[in-house]
This record gives C-alpha cells, structure tokens and sequence, in this order.
C-alpha cells in the first residue's frame, strides 16, 4: 500500500508553523515514515507546477498555514483544496486571522502609506510602490494583489479540521497526525484540541482565589510577574480562562499572560467579545468615574482581545469607515 | 444585509435598535410605558433578559452583524440589582465594550446603556425618542458582509464534546 501524500503550504504567516513541524524532533522520522511529503515549499523543492500536475484529490491531507490576503495565498488555498481530499487550517492566521488579521482595523490604502511612506523606518521620497506589472528586459514581472481585507482559510475555502495555536502545541500535531493515520477523526469542522480553558492545565491554577477581583490592570512590562500565584489574579491581563488548551499552558510556564493564541472554546461565537467580557467582570470597581479610568490601563482593547482572531469576529469590519474618526 | 439591499434613499430607512431590557426594572418600565399610553418611536426590538449581567458583549456584536443599527441595554439603577451586583458587570463590560467598537470605527451613539426602574415609564419614552433620532443622524451602520467560499454552506466551527474529540 503506498502511503497516504501530505501536503504544507503558507500563506500570510511568519514562518513558525513550520518550525512546530520542525519541533517534532525525532518523532519526524516516524512520520515521513508514514507519509509522503509531495508539497512542502519552505523545507524542500516543490513548485506549484507539481502541485498543478497533481489529479484532483490526490493529496489526502493538505495542511495550510496563514492568513489569505493576497491573490496568490486566494490561487494556492484553491488550488489545494482541489488536490485535496482533506484540508486542515494549521495555526492561528489560519484558523481565526491571526496577527496579520489585525490590519484589517486599517485600509489597504493606510497600511501601503505607512510601510512605503510614514514609517520611521522608511526612507521613500518618492514614495514608490510596488507595481503589480514591471517591465524588464527579460519579459513582464507580476505581482500578486493585496487584498482589502485579511480572511481566514475558512472564508475563502471549505476547510476539514482546525489546529489552533500560535504556533500550533507540537502535542496537538502529533496528535492529530495520529488520528489521521488511523482514521479516527472527530466529525468535520472540529477544532483538534480540547474543549477546556488554559487554567485547566495552569499550575498556577491552585492558586486562583474563588472570588477573583483585580484592582487595576497591568501590562507585563510594568511590574513584576510572582512565578506562583494566579497571573490574572495579579492584576496582568491573562486569557487564559477564555482560550482553548492544549499548549500546556505553556505561556504562565514562562511566566507570561496567556495571550488567547488558541482560541474560543466550542460554544463561544466571538472570541474578542468573549474575552473581554471576562476580563473587564473581573474589575474591583462600583463607581462609573473610576471604571472609566480603570478601563483606559487596556491601551488597546482590539488588539488585545482580538489579537489573534480579528478576521474571525462577528464585527468582520466596518464598510468604508473613516479612520480619521477612530 | 450587504450594501445593494440596503434601502438608498435616506428618508426611506429606519434605524433598527435591539434593545436589551433586564426583566426586573427596565422590561418592567417599557410595560408601564404601554399601560401609561406614552407613545415612542417603533424602531426598536426589546428582548428580555433576566439581568443586564446576563449580557453577553457577543449579544452585541451579534445584533450589528444581524443587522441592528445600535444596541440599547437598559438595567437596574445601581444599588437596585436584583441579584446584587449584575448592573454593575454590564457597566463594567459596557464601558470596555465601547472602547473596542471604537477602533472598530463603530461610533460611541450607537451603543448605549440606561439606567431605568420599574417605575421611569416616561425615561424609556424617553430615552427610545432620543436614541432613534441619534442613529437616524448617522445613518445604517455598515458591516461588511462575512466572506465565505461558495461551495461551503455551512464553515461555522464546530464544538467538540468530550466524546468523539480528540484527547
């Protein structure tokens, strides 16, 4: 029996999907063992002519990292999904937006302003642009579209399975690599971890009072984080009691704030709203004047709640706002 | 509802509230409004709910997504709660909330939380009449429309339970 063909593309990502494959260690052996890489852009030589020559279907499992947000990841995701049987969205951009998602708080035209023009950075007089058709001595150079907004995978192909995380637990790959190989998938649509918080799995868990209450909210740079107790319950905005484990709480291991990179559990709709609710209940205070004040210590609300599903919140955007109003 | 359904002309539309009532005080006084004949503006849909603590900010982004225009949420005055301190979660909630619409380009008239008894009839009236004029100033409130793939009818996704997930 020849083995199962896998596929792993990227899109708007950073790169670190990949090195959670990587961070299998020897157990990689054991899955190239198993199956046949026919697609793999960032670790071997395969050209989307290969992929194209492909007969549709034939990968049986395709893994995609990263957001869509130009016309090349739209072609590729496409693409893919045709020459494969099953579609799995690999990490956060992927499954909710992720970071790269949070531009979508901007226009196209603002963004392309302040990397090619504003930016501190940036020494453009002219202020060029990249053109989408250059012409050289050689023939027409293209580039590929920037689209309007970023989307997940899952708005602009049908996708099987979801991993979440920034990047993706190396448990969870291997785990779902796992119930691949033996057909023992969950139905369509699951996200492929579990359906319980991050506290769950803290060992800071203990340490969370009944009543958890915060007189102000802090950023990790301003104090210091005890190793111990409940980071939430030290005043540092921690998403742990709103995000799905699997990672081992690996972030409060590190002593850092959970940052939500998993995502909702299954019975949230909007993870940003989720969180936030949580978070600002929590807030020790009665008295309007001074919640006001309170709340003005979360600098940046959307970034922080939205931070890594943007693309996949219910709001989506606003049509055409004016960001001078913001 | 995408761009080409929306009605054009100005005079035409109407702007759609969802209104959130807690059912202790402010439910109770949008009844007192009705047996006292205060009349007020059609254009809001009331929905009850036990406790404006009970109010789920992903209520809110549901009703622009679905639809609505603005967002209302009407509790008890502090120190009224019916279950102690609910009116102050959602003050809590309300306030960051705001803040997050607003970098969302959603403007701050467009959700608003009032204090209103059993017995303020006339402040539902009231507040209904101003808010309704407020959103017809700034017209429909335009989302856009969620992407989808074609072929995907349904790409929503979905929980697993503890059986039949992965471990």
């Amino acid at each position: 029996m020849s083995k199962p063909k896998v596929g792993f593309y990227w899109c708007a990502s950073c790169g670190g999907c990949e090195e959670s494959v990587v961070d299998l260690a020897e157990d990689i052996l054991g899955v190239v063992g198993a199956v046949d890489f026919v697609f793999f852009p960032v670790a071997m030589d395969f050209k989307r002519s290969d992929v194209e020559a492909m007969s549709d279907g034939e990968m049986a499992v395709c893994m995609i990292n990263g957001a869509i947000r130009t016309s090349e990841q739209l072609e590729m995701a496409e693409l893919l999904r045709k020459k494969s049987q099953m579609i799995i969205a690999y990490g956060a951009c992927s499954y909710m937006g992720g970071i790269p998602g949070l531009a979508n708080l901007y226009t196209r035209e603002s963004l392309l302003k302040a990397v090619y023009g504003d930016e501190i950075t940036t020494s453009n007089p002219g202020y060029t642009l990249p053109q989408r058709h250059t012409n050289v001595p050689e023939g027409e150079l293209e580039l590929p579209q920037l689209h309007d907004s970023v989307k997940t995978l899952d708005q602009v192909v049908d996708v099987d399975f979801y991993i979440p995380g920034c990047a993706p637990p190396v448990k969870l790959l291997k785990n779902a690599l796992g119930a691949i190989l033996e057909g023992k998938l969950p139905p369509k649509g699951s996200v492929l971890a579990p359906d319980i918080a991050v506290c769950d799995e803290c060992p800071r868990n203990e340490s969370k009072p009944d009543k958890l209450l915060v007189k102000k909210f802090k950023r990790p740079h301003e104090d210091h984080i005890d190793r111990e107790e409940c980071i939430l319950a030290q005043g540092f905005l921690c998403l742990g009691p709103t995000t799905r484990q699997g990672c081992d709480a690996a972030c409060p291991q590190g002593n850092m704030p959970c940052t939500g990179c998993q995502g909702p559990m299954g019975r949230v709709r909007d993870y940003g709203a989720k969180a936030l609710s949580s978070i600002a209940s929590i807030l020790d205070s009665n008295d309007e004047a001074e919640i006001e004040k309170l709340m003005e210590t979360i600098a940046d609300p959307a970034g922080t709640f939205y931070r890594y599903s943007l693309p996949s919140s219910s709001l989506f955007r606003r049509v055409n706002f004016d960001e001078e109003k913001k | 509802m995408s761009d080409e359904t929306r009605p054009k002309a100005v005079d035409n539309w109407q702007p759609r509230i969802v209104a959130f009532f807690c059912n202790w005080c402010t439910y109770t006084a949008a009844d007192l409004a009705g047996v006292s004949r205060y009349t007020y503006k059609p254009n809001a849909r009331v929905i009850r709910i036990m406790c404006s603590g009970r109010l789920d900010p992903q209520f809110v982004v549901k009703a622009f997504r679905e639809g609505a225009d603005a967002v209302l949420i009407g509790g008890c005055h502090p120190g009224d709660c019916h279950y102690q301190e609910g009116n102050y979660k959602a003050l809590r909630r309300f306030i960051l909330l705001k803040k997050l619409l607003a970098q969302f380009g959603i403007e701050d008239e467009r959700l608003r939380l009032e204090w209103i008894s059993a017995s303020e009839g006339d402040k539902v009236q009231k507040v209904m009449n101003e808010m309704v004029e407020q959103v017809r100033k700034l017209g429909p409130l335009h989302l856009e429309p969620i992407p989808s793939p074609s072929h995907a009818p349904d790409n929503q996704p979905a929980a697993i339970g503890a059986e039949g997930g992965l471990p």
